[in-house]
């Protein structure tokens, strides 16, 4: 019965969609604005890659929140997981194995490779396809990728909170530096220089590596909380079902 | 032709991901299959905003030297699914945190299981036998009679111990 329900509401929404997707236009010009920013954007700008500048130069503060939001939701990850993992934190340290050779040699030659892809990437974020998110997300995995060698070796919180709230703080004062200049909260201030050169597109570069070592801190602080709970849930599993059947013993 | 049938592919194919996704949300039990199928529907979302963005004929939107004087797709949406795919990744991660937490109270991954003892445990910590409260629909709820409400002074009080 619910089945049935929820495939005739799935079929009257995908109706819907349809009859929608109908009146879209596919393939032709892009929206007025995207139209402009495709032909103004190269001189109020100045970077090479539109989609940075409506990232940053356009829709700063839509990027600010965005921070935001993963800000929220990696805090709030670890807020859920925290009571899971100061359980068993005493017997962390006994619980370090090494999962191979082959596997610990590999996470540590491409420990420093994935470093500078990230930072490239993070680097020519205004050049090239890629960014702060792209790039932090390869940083997140570099720094993740030793908790998978050898689980349990336990990850440097207070550090990756230390980047994190660096990387925000910076990425807000260099709105606020902006409002100084004259301009609006977050408008690129330096001069663009030559288009397609590493230092261009005034104070963009600035803000794309914020971001990066921003999402790259958040985001392997979440993975490694994840990773550690995946190490203690079978443990505690027991440990609760047992205290459960005293508990029920003694009753 | 091959204009229209290029047009139902695309925006076929993601209104057909987000109608699975959101046919899984409702119809599965395993609470990961939900999350996964969230992920689909988030996917089709992320490829509806792409493909409101393409052109025929045209490049990336990144400027280079032989880039001049040729049609290029619209950079607005793409800069909208980087920030829904970050964000994203952020809300897979805190539903996923849940399942996690969830599944460590109660064993279980059913929905419906953990539907039924979620409510019993919200009853017994509030202090009611959940088949006696009033809040109870009226069809399902048994008329109060004199052994029932001692039982539940009764079992008040064990509470209290």
């Amino acid at each position: 019965m619910r089945n049935v329900s929820a495939l005739v509401f799935a079929s009257g929404l995908a109706f819907l969609l349809l009859v929608i997707t109908w009146q879209f236009v596919v393939g032709g010009a892009p929206m007025l604005i995207g139209e402009a920013i495709l032909q103004q954007g190269a001189d109020e700008v100045g970077a090479a890659n539109l989609v940075t500048s409506v990232v940053l130069g356009y829709r700063g503060i839509d990027t600010l929140g965005e921070i935001a939001i993963l800000f929220t939701a990696s805090t709030a990850t670890s807020l859920v997981l925290s009571s899971l993992s100061t359980k068993s934190s005493s017997n962390k340290k006994e619980s370090i194995r090494d999962e191979g050779t082959i596997l610990a040699s590999s996470a540590s030659l491409f420990f420093p490779l994935l470093i500078t892809l990230g930072m490239y990437i993070i680097l020519h974020g205004h050049l090239t396809p890629g960014g702060g998110f792209q790039g932090g997300v390869i940083l997140a995995a570099a720094f993740f990728l030793p908790l998978l060698a050898v689980p349990g070796r336990g990850v440097n919180h207070s550090g990756l909170a230390l980047v994190e709230g660096f990387a925000g703080a910076s990425f807000i004062v260099i709105g606020i530096i902006a409002l100084f200049q004259g301009n609006a909260f977050l408008q690129p201030f330096f001069s663009h220089g030559e288009m397609g050169s590493l230092l261009s597109a005034g104070t963009l570069p600035l803000l794309y590596t914020a971001v990066g070592l921003k999402v790259g801190a958040e985001l392997s602080g979440l993975l490694a909380n994840l990773a550690e709970i995946g190490e203690i849930v079978p443990e505690s599993t027991d440990l609760e079902e047992s205290s459960l059947q005293t508990e029920s013993n003694g009753s | 032709m091959t204009t229209d049938l290029i047009h139902w592919l695309l925006y076929g194919g993601a209104m057909g991901l987000i109608v699975i996704g959101i046919v899984g949300v409702v119809t599965l039990n395993n609470i990961f299959r939900i999350v996964l199928a969230l992920v689909i529907a988030e996917a089709g979302a992320n490829l509806l905003l792409v493909i409101a963005g393409y052109r025929f004929d045209a490049i990336a939107p990144i400027l280079t030297g032989s880039s001049v004087n040729q049609l290029m797709v619209d950079p607005v949406p793409q800069a909208m699914v980087l920030t829904s795919i970050v964000i994203g990744v952020g809300i897979q991660a805190l539903a996923l945190a849940l399942v996690l937490k969830v599944y460590q109270n109660y064993k279980t991954l059913d929905i419906r299981e953990i539907h039924q003892r979620l409510s019993t445990d919200i009853d017994s910590n509030s202090g009611v036998i959940s088949l006696l409260s009033s809040e109870q629909p009226a069809g399902e709820r048994p008329l109060p009679e004199p052994s029932a409400q001692n039982e539940t002074a009764q079992l008040n009080q064990g509470g209290d111990k």
